[in-house]
């Protein structure tokens, strides 16, 4: 008996191993087989994506064109859903206390603010009737004031009428510290705001302002519902239970309204019958779902097919590229999403010194040279970095700014050339003594520290390697991320203390106007003990003739002469090597070729445009 | 038997107040900032970020925070998420049933594959079917489940289609829900199953050939028994003993979720909970979510402790 039982299961293992092997075979053999031709036929089979037997192996591989091919006819009429998916996922639907880009995106969905920046920084009126100019009287001659227009007839989603009220409620709600609003500070520079007439709210700023598009643009000036957080002001914005509903399910203005809210999982809007257009609104859900890693995310928009739509691809092209090319999907992608850059420190950072290690009044002792620094720019290879590691997700750049286009610097230069690298370096009295070259016994010894990242870390061994070439050695750190990017003031190895000579991140203007951004270089700004390392200047760079340009950037109002002054800010940082720009990265997002309307922005939420998306065949 | 059962529960309450205690210390003293995400941003100066930590009460000292923390908790508030800025529990109540779902369904089909294969694996020693299982059980024990679940996501989902990659939180009305539900399930729960019944196997076979050799097998064999009636009624029941022991011991790791295969999956579950909110810094969800779990667990141990007693006579309390 015993020996019977043997043998049954003997059978049944090696049945279930030619199966195995059958299954595992398949899907090298598909290829071959997925003619156009079959793909008709098979359709129904596909179609019905029984995950059945070995045998229907290569019915389920072709299932990619039939699935096209019968969703053609229905691309023409509107409905059903559309499916996004992001990595990181939506965790609460006030934009005004988000702690994330994904919740800014998940909120513009439901709400408006008074104008959109679209995929060439252009301003696009959403609830405002126009743009503001000096031209058409909106805006101040003295830049004092701007005076917005809103459209008549906008309804909230719940029937009631959207006025200049809720525009002077959302700043009220953000002017008011103790609701700590995560965009207060598009709020702050603002004086008041009032209704003129229930159509027209005119900002006063504090102090003539060269940016009036400041306040509420963009996903940075989503309008709250005044009916709805009225109560919300101050700290009852998160304490008080109604208000923590709110949170979570706003009332809006834009074309879909909430559904279903899964914090931290997903989002479920549908259609707003209320919407000023509801007839053209495409789609009858809109779904957002999160979580998951990047690489995977692209695989369902272009290789399974089972979303539309994904976020912020951050993979490196080695297995980004492949995925995109598999036919189902197109990248998206804007002018720009960041600038990688290697920051000098300016100061020492030498441990021996103890507190007083990377203070500003601690001189570097090589990389205050201005030809080491130089040389180091010219040294690095920005085009292998940037077709090995990025691929489609960035290309080599001079420049600190990027975007918007009228910013950009045609003027710098940074070229390889490893021979000239070295002549500056001969010429300025560095000697080779073995492999690393010295000057007054103090070797060319630099540590090199970024976060922990793929990327990253094949970034810093191409530099490693360039910087050996010219008799630079370089140690490579890398630091976790949550630390390296983190506040924490009790921790050496954040880049606000910057206790190495060299470090590397990404970063960008967070507005059209890059005022905040260039002042990031200025002497007031540099990071000390004193400022508890907070100042935003972490490599130390402090120039007089930067200070004086900047002084001049942020006292014109003349957008002609701002954008001239903007580029001479640029080129000053980058002649003296204050920073060295590495790579432009496009975080490209992913769309399915069905789907219609995604572009890629820079400074606005990829979803500004939702109401206008729509599928196609 | 009382008597021990609440001097167990008595035990337990110091145990997970010191619990709660050095997670706490740990979560406080471990870098990391539930604002990094917007540490570069220049429009999100440190004075915003210092107010938002103020509003969710970072500002003070973290012994201060555990002092209030316990005291609100005992009043049954688990305060609010950082990233939701609305009640933890809440969270902990919408993911609780995915998890259930699929790491609790992957549990029982685990038990119940792997108790009949130790069987056979112990009568049959050394057979091919031996074999065969020690080699699965192997493989299943040391390949990684972000191994095997990259592996099934290529096979089942990239290049034969039959399963999402994405898990969806649907609403399972009907029989095409119900079909939706149980194709999305499919990989996660094959993934767990393969890494769960591996261990349970090797317990099952260990504990039943501990117990074959024993004399009282012999005995029953010499009394004549079908060899049916010897594994299944003697041999089995105590070999079951441990086994069972280890099954309630396991329990607690349902609710913790199964954080890589949950993230890999995108199954909203307890697991992945977990793990984004470590991330980000999410204090009171990482707080709330690690203080169910060492409940349970200081449960389940107290349950396992029981159950060895009622199952094996020669156990007694005191």
């Amino acid at each position: 008996m015993t020996h019977k039982r043997l043998w049954t299961w003997l059978v049944l293992m090696v049945t279930a191993a030619t199966l195995l092997a059958a299954c595992g075979g398949a899907p090298a053999q598909t290829p071959p087989t997925a003619a156009p031709a079959a793909a008709a036929t098979e359709a129904p089979a596909a179609a019905t994506e029984a995950p059945a037997a070995a045998t229907e192996a290569p019915a389920a591989a072709t299932e990619a064109p039939a699935a096209a091919a019968t969703e053609a006819p229905a691309a023409a009429t509107a409905g059903g859903k559309l499916t996004i998916l992001y990595w990181q996922s939506v965790t609460i639907l006030n934009p005004h206390l988000a702690s994330g880009t994904k919740d800014f995106d998940g909120a513009t969905v439901i709400l408006e603010p008074l104008a959109h920046r679209n995929d060439k920084d252009e301003l696009v009126p959403a609830l405002a009737e126009e743009i503001p100019t000096v031209e058409n009287g909106g805006i101040a001659a003295d830049g004092t004031s701007i005076t917005w227009k809103l459209k008549q007839g906008v309804k909230w989603s719940d029937g009631s009428d959207f006025t200049a009220d809720d525009v002077i409620f959302t700043w009220q709600y953000c002017a008011d510290e103790a609701t700590a609003c995560t965009t207060s500070s598009y709020f702050t520079p603002v004086k008041s705001v009032e209704a003129i007439d229930p159509y027209t709210v005119k900002v006063t700023w504090n102090a003539p302002s060269a940016n009036p598009y400041l306040t509420f643009v963009s996903y940075n000036g989503l309008i709250l519902q005044k009916a709805q957080f009225e109560k919300c002001v101050g700290a009852a914005s998160i304490s008080d239970a109604a208000c923590q509903a709110a949170n979570l399910a706003p009332i809006g203005t834009n074309a879909y309204k909430l559904k279903d809210f899964k914090p931290g999982d997903t989002v479920l809007y549908d259609k707003n019958p209320e919407y000023r257009d509801a007839a053209n609104t495409f789609f009858d859900e809109v779904e957002i779902k999160g979580g998951g890693d990047a690489a995977s995310a692209a695989q369902a928009v272009c290789q399974t097919g089972e979303v539309d739509y994904s976020w912020n691809l951050q993979v490196p092209a080695a297995v980004l590229s492949p995925i995109l090319e598999s036919g189902q999907c197109d990248a998206v992608t804007a002018s720009s999403s960041g600038i990688e850059r290697i920051v000098v420190n300016f100061a020492n950072p030498d441990p021996a010194l103890g507190d007083k290690r990377s203070e500003p009044d601690q001189p570097h002792p090589f990389l205050t040279d201005p030809a080491v620094r130089q040389a180091i720019n010219i040294a690095i290879d920005r085009k292998a970095i940037a077709t090995n590691l990025y691929g489609p997700t960035g290309e080599a750049t001079c420049n600190t700014v990027m975007a918007p286009a009228q910013v950009v610097s045609p003027n710098t230069k940074c070229d390889r050339d490893v021979e000239a690298a070295k002549k500056l370096l001969d010429d300025a009295g560095y000697v080779l003594n073995g492999s690393v070259r010295e000057k007054n016994g103090i070797p060319l010894v630099v540590s090199f520290q970024t976060s922990i990242n793929t990327l990253r870390q094949g970034e810093q061994a191409i530099i490693k390697s360039n910087l050996a070439e010219i008799g630079i050695q370089v140690n490579i750190k890398a630091i976790d991320a949550g630390v390296f990017f983190g506040g924490d003031t009790g921790n050496p190895d954040t880049l606000n203390k910057f206790y190495a000579d060299l470090q590397m991140y990404t970063n960008s203007p967070s507005d059209t106007d890059p005022q905040g951004y260039f002042e990031g270089w200025t002497c007031a700004k540099v990071n000390s003990s004193a400022n508890q390392w907070q100042g935003g200047n972490d490599g130390r760079y402090c120039s007089a003739e930067y200070d004086a340009l900047f002084e001049q950037f942020s006292k014109e109002l003349d957008p002609a002469k701002r954008n001239e002054l903007a580029i001479a800010l640029n080129d000053q940082i980058v002649k003296d090597n204050g920073i060295i720009p590495l790579i432009n990265r496009f975080t490209p997002n992913a769309k399915a070729k069905t789907l219609d309307g995604p572009v890629g922005t820079t400074f606005d939420s990829g979803l500004w445009n939702i109401h206008t998306w729509k599928r196609v065949p | 038997m009382t008597q021990y059962i609440l001097r167990r529960v008595l035990i337990a309450i110091p145990t997970i107040l010191v619990i709660s205690f050095v997670i706490f210390a740990i979560l406080a003293l471990a870098p990391g900032d539930p604002l990094a995400q917007f540490a570069l941003n220049p429009a999100i100066p440190e004075s915003t970020r210092e107010r938002i930590r103020a509003s969710l009460g970072l500002d003070q000292p973290w012994p201060v925070r555990y002092v209030k923390w316990v005291s609100s908790v005992s009043r049954g508030d688990w305060g609010i998420s950082f990233n939701t800025k609305a009640p933890v529990l809440d969270l902990v109540w919408q993911r609780l049933p995915q998890t259930l779902q699929v790491v609790g369904l992957a549990y029982l089909i685990a038990i119940l594959l792997a108790i009949p294969i130790g069987i056979i694996s112990a009568v049959k020693q050394y057979s091919f079917f031996d074999q065969i299982g020690t080699i699965f059980s192997f493989i299943g024990f040391s390949v990684p489940s972000f191994f095997t679940g990259l592996v099934l996501i290529l096979l089942f989902a990239v290049n034969l289609k039959w399963f999402p990659i994405v898990y969806k939180t649907v609403d399972g009305s009907g029989w095409a829900g119900f079909g939706e539900q149980i194709r999305q399930m499919f990989l996660p729960v094959t993934v767990l199953v393969v890494q769960q019944t591996a261990a349970l196997t090797r317990f099952m076979r260990s504990s039943m050939l501990d117990n074959l050799s024993l004399d009282y097998v012999r005995t029953a064999r010499a009394k004549g028994l079908k060899d049916q009636t010897v594994v299944l009624r003697h041999v089995l029941s105590n070999s079951l003993i441990p086994v069972v022991t280890l099954v309630a011991l396991g329990i607690p790791t349902i609710f913790a979720g199964a954080i890589v295969t949950e993230n890999l999956f995108r199954v909203n579950g307890l697991g992945a909970l977990l793990i984004t909110s470590i991330q980000n810094s999410d204090t009171p969800v990482v707080m709330a979510l690690t203080f169910i779990f060492a409940i349970l667990t200081v449960i389940f141990n107290l349950i396992a402790d029981i159950m060895y007693g009622l199952l094996d006579p020669r156990v007694r309390f005191s």
